[in-house]
This record gives structure tokens, C-alpha cells and sequence, in this order.
């Protein structure tokens, strides 16, 4: 039971935060270069994961894009069932929600980028492709590694969304937050306190190598505050 | 500067008002099953006396853990009788409050867009292939799942739709998630098929009262209330003729005495 919940849930942090980090890279380049002056709108839009309580995604997700809705109709044709209780549902509600953790990391970093090295990189005849991979990818790595980790581990700890879509399904949707709540409620302390234990020591390796990674590396977890 | 004195003058100003309001107050924990029901009777009790009354809703198995952890409750309404009997057992309700208020009902619920009929198909609805989801509540900690497996076992459906099953927190949620079309098909509380939101949005029928343990409903008074009389005085009403005739409107049998 832990160790299938242990799994979707490393199962689900994984595929979040690979996605977004296909998302982010070039929403943040837009964000940190991009002239349109009503970019602030898209700022905030980002965001609002923030702000919001995982509630209002959740409910979002199953009423708005359930098949009351034309979109959740859509979907229901494309894929032959809806998004609740599924597997890519969550993913889906953990991609929106986890969202701002990874772009404004990666905004930051590209943001604060050498201007002149652009130029020179423009002047030597580079292409925006180019300078992007070269120049810009490597220097703001730590920010890009930031953001990564920091969506996987928001991931890890998600719960409301997971409540409001979820359906409990072990395998499926029952990821460790959700099973540890299970187990408190039912008053199975002992099985809720190793499920707890075992997500506490994960994460503390986790932490514990990055911040060890950072002692080599001149950058910090909290450096885009 | 001058905002920020502003701001704190508002917020005393407001604190001061929140304080004025001192008519007597209790708070209940209930069964998600009474959540309309419980909430006209609460009505009419505060018309009648005064007494404010606060309802949280949840599962019986989440109120109980709860309230075995010290929560600042008066009354415990639960969907069962064993809830309140371990908890009367413990001594953190009054045993002598203990009392069987209603019996709940358990139905198997379709969205009017299907295009099953419950009525017709009784359970055998579950097993069409147009059911891929049904939303029962969880067992772990609220009664009518429990029912709704024991219903399932009793049709020799449970290892059939063991893979269609999710569950929801507590019985509202479950009702939620068949009543906003993401499942097909619900096993809930009669109650909830008949509220308001429901009752004009789907199709149900009535399992057999001899397919699932009875749904007997009982109340307790908290040991450490400090509003005992008040909360005393609801549970009177809830349990008076005028309130089991509004809960028999609800969709809840009076209990034999």
C-alpha cells in the first residue's frame, strides 16, 4: 500500500515536472525578453497557481472540464473518459498548479543574464537559437535546475487537488499525501507515521544533496526571491 | 504610516463588533448525509430559542477522530451508531446523551443525461459498460461507503465493479462526483438524491433495506461542551415529532423506540 502509493507519487512528481520544464523554458524566455507591453497580464496569469487555493482548481477541473462542459465533452470523444480520476488528470491539475514554481525561477535567471554577452553573441552573427543553447541555457542554469526541483518537490507535496479529483484509486490516484490522510483519519497512526516517516526521509535526501550540490556550485534554491 | 494606524484602528473597530455578537452558540459535527436536512432543523431551532448553531460537515469517521482529538464540538451527530458508541465508551460523550435520531437510506443514483434506468435495471446498472466510474463514499471513515460495499457484496457485485469504484471523502463529496456526470452511477444517501441541488438532476432507486446493514443514526453531547444545556436543548428538538417529521421529508426513517 505505501510502497504503490510511493511510487505514483514519484510517478507523478517526475512527469510534472519533466512537462513543465518543456513549458517553462520557453514561457520564461518570453516572459525575461519580450517587448509587448501588456506582458504583465501573462505575469500575473502564471501567477495565480499561487494565490489560488488548490480548491478552486480542483472544482475547476471537475465540473468545469467535466461532461457538463463542451471542452470536457471534447476530451471525453478524444480519450473516451474524462479527466477526473485519472492518472493524466492529476497531471494536468499539478502542471497548472505547480506552474509558477518552475517559470519564475527560469524567468529570473534568463532575466538576469548579461546583456552585453547577447549583443556580442547577436554581433558575432549567432542566431536567438543559438545564443539561447550557449549562452544563456548554461548561465542560468542553476535557476533552470531551480525550478525543476522546486515544481518536483511541489509536486511530491501536493494534497487539495488530489482531494478534489483524485477518487482515491491505489495505483492510480492515491498518491502519499492522500494515504497518509487516510490512515490519520481512520486512526491507523502506525501505518500513517511509516508513510510519513519514509515521505520525511525522502525529502531531507532530496534537500540534503541539493543544498550539498549548491556548496559547489554558487547558487541557491531561494536565489529568484 | 498614517494607513497602517488606520488599518489597525479599522481592524480593533471590527474585533469589537465581533465580540458584541454574544447570543448563546454551539457547534455541531455532522454526517455529510444531514447536510440540508440538519441545516432546516438548525433554522428553526435558532428561530424558536435563539441559540446560534454551527455545522460542520464531514464524515462520521473524520468528526469521530476529531473529536476523540479534543475538537471543540457540542453535539456529534454521526451517519452510524458505532461512532458514537466508542466514543461514549472512552468518555468523551455522554453515554447517557447517546440517541438514535434517524435511519439513513441508501440509493443507487444515475444523472438524468444516462440513459439507464435505474428503476428497471436495479443493480445490474453497474454492470453496464456505460458505468465506467461509481462513486460510493470512502469505508474507511464514513458509514455509507461501508453500506454500499455491503449492498455490493450482498448483489455478488463487489469483484465485478471492484475497478469502477472511487470514493469520495465523505458521502457528499461521492455525490458530487456522480451529480457533476464524472461517474456514471452513485451508491448515496437517499438524503442527498432528495435535496434541492440533486433531487431535479437525476434518476434513483431505493436499495432493500435487507441489502446493507441498517443506517441507524445516533447523536451525543460532547463531554466537554461548555454549552451542554444548549446543546442539550437541540438535541431535544432534533429528536421531537416536529423535527422527525421534517427529516422524514428528508429522505430519513424515524427509528423505532
Amino acid at each position: 500500500m505505501i510502497v504503490q502509493a510511493l511510487a505514483l507519487t514519484l510517478r507523478l512528481a517526475m512527469a510534472v515536472s519533466f512537462l513543465l520544464l518543456l513549458i517553462s523554458l520557453p514561457l520564461a524566455y518570453w516572459l525575461a525578453f519580450s517587448r509587448w507591453r501588456g506582458k504583465f497580464l501573462a505575469e500575473a496569469v502564471v501567477s495565480l497557481p499561487i494565490v489560488l487555493p488548490p480548491t478552486v482548481l480542483g472544482f475547476y477541473l471537475l465540473v468545469a472540464l467535466g461532461p457538463a462542459s463542451p471542452i470536457g465533452r471534447w476530451y471525453q470523444a478524444l480519450t473516451g473518459h474524462g479527466l477526473a480520476f485519472t492518472f493524466t488528470g492529476l497531471v494536468i491539475g499539478s502542471v497548472i498548479y505547480s506552474l509558477p514554481f518552475s517559470v519564475q525561477p527560469m524567468t529570473t535567471a534568463f532575466a538576469s543574464v548579461d546583456r552585453e554577452l547577447l549583443d556580442a553573441s547577436a554581433i558575432l552573427g549567432a542566431s536567438r537559437w543559438r545564443t539561447f543553447w550557449r549562452i544563456i541555457l548554461p548561465l542560468s542554469f542553476p535557476g533552470v535546475l531551480t525550478g525543476f526541483v522546486l515544481s518536483f518537490a511541489h509536486t511530491l507535496g501536493e494534497f487539495g487537488v488530489v482531494l478534489m479529483i483524485g477518487g482515491n484509486i491505489p495505483g492510480a490516484t492515491q498518491t502519499v499525501s492522500i494515504l497518509i490522510y487516510d490512515q490519520v483519519q481512520a486512526l491507523n497512526y502506525s501505518v500513517a507515521n511509516t508513510t510519513a516517516l519514509v515521505l520525511l526521509a525522502l525529502c531531507l535526501v532530496l534537500l540534503t544533496l541539493l543544498y550539498a550540490l549548491r556548496r559547489h556550485n554558487h547558487w541557491s534554491l531561494w536565489e529568484w526571491r | 504610516m498614517r494607513w497602517t494606524r488606520i488599518a489597525i484602528a479599522l481592524l480593533c473597530a471590527a474585533s469589537l463588533l465581533g465580540a458584541r455578537a454574544q447570543a448563546e452558540e454551539i457547534t455541531v459535527a455532522a454526517a455529510a448525509d444531514l447536510n440540508f436536512a440538519l441545516k432546516d432543523l438548525a433554522g428553526r431551532f435558532t428561530k424558536a430559542t435563539g441559540t446560534q448553531v454551527n455545522i460542520s460537515f464531514g464524515a462520521s469517521g473524520n468528526l469521530f477522530s476529531q473529536i476523540q482529538n479534543g475538537a471543540p464540538f457540542d453535539v456529534f451527530f454521526s451517519a452510524d451508531a458505532d461512532y458514537p458508541a466508542k466514543l461514549a465508551a472512552a468518555g468523551v460523550v455522554d453515554a447517557q446523551s447517546l440517541h438514535t435520531y434517524a435511519i439513513g437510506h441508501l440509493v443507487l443514483w444515475v444523472p438524468k443525461s444516462s440513459s439507464l434506468n435505474p428503476q428497471q435495471l436495479k443493480m445490474d446498472l453497474l454492470t453496464k459498460t456505460e458505468v465506467r466510474r461509481i462513486a460510493i463514499a470512502n469505508p474507511q471513515h464514513a458509514p455509507y461507503g461501508r453500506a454500499a460495499l455491503a449492498a455490493l457484496e450482498h448483489f455478488g457485485l463487489r469483484a465485478k465493479v471492484a475497478s469502477k469504484l472511487v470514493l469520495g471523502e465523505n458521502i457528499s463529496q461521492a455525490a458530487l462526483f456522480v451529480q457533476s456526470g464524472n461517474a456514471q452511477a452513485g451508491l448515496i444517501a437517499l438524503s442527498l438524491a432528495l435535496s434541492p441541488p440533486m433531487k431535479d438532476d437525476g434518476r434513483y432507486w431505493e436499495l432493500p433495506p435487507d441489502s446493507y446493514p441498517e443506517l441507524k443514526q445516533a447523536a451525543a453531547i460532547v463531554s466537554a461542551s461548555k454549552h451542554k444545556a444548549a446543546a442539550q436543548a437541540f438535541l431535544n428538538y432534533v429528536t421531537s415529532a416536529e423535527a422527525r417529521a421534517i427529516l422524514q421529508q428528508y429522505g430519513f426513517r424515524t427509528p423505532q423506540p
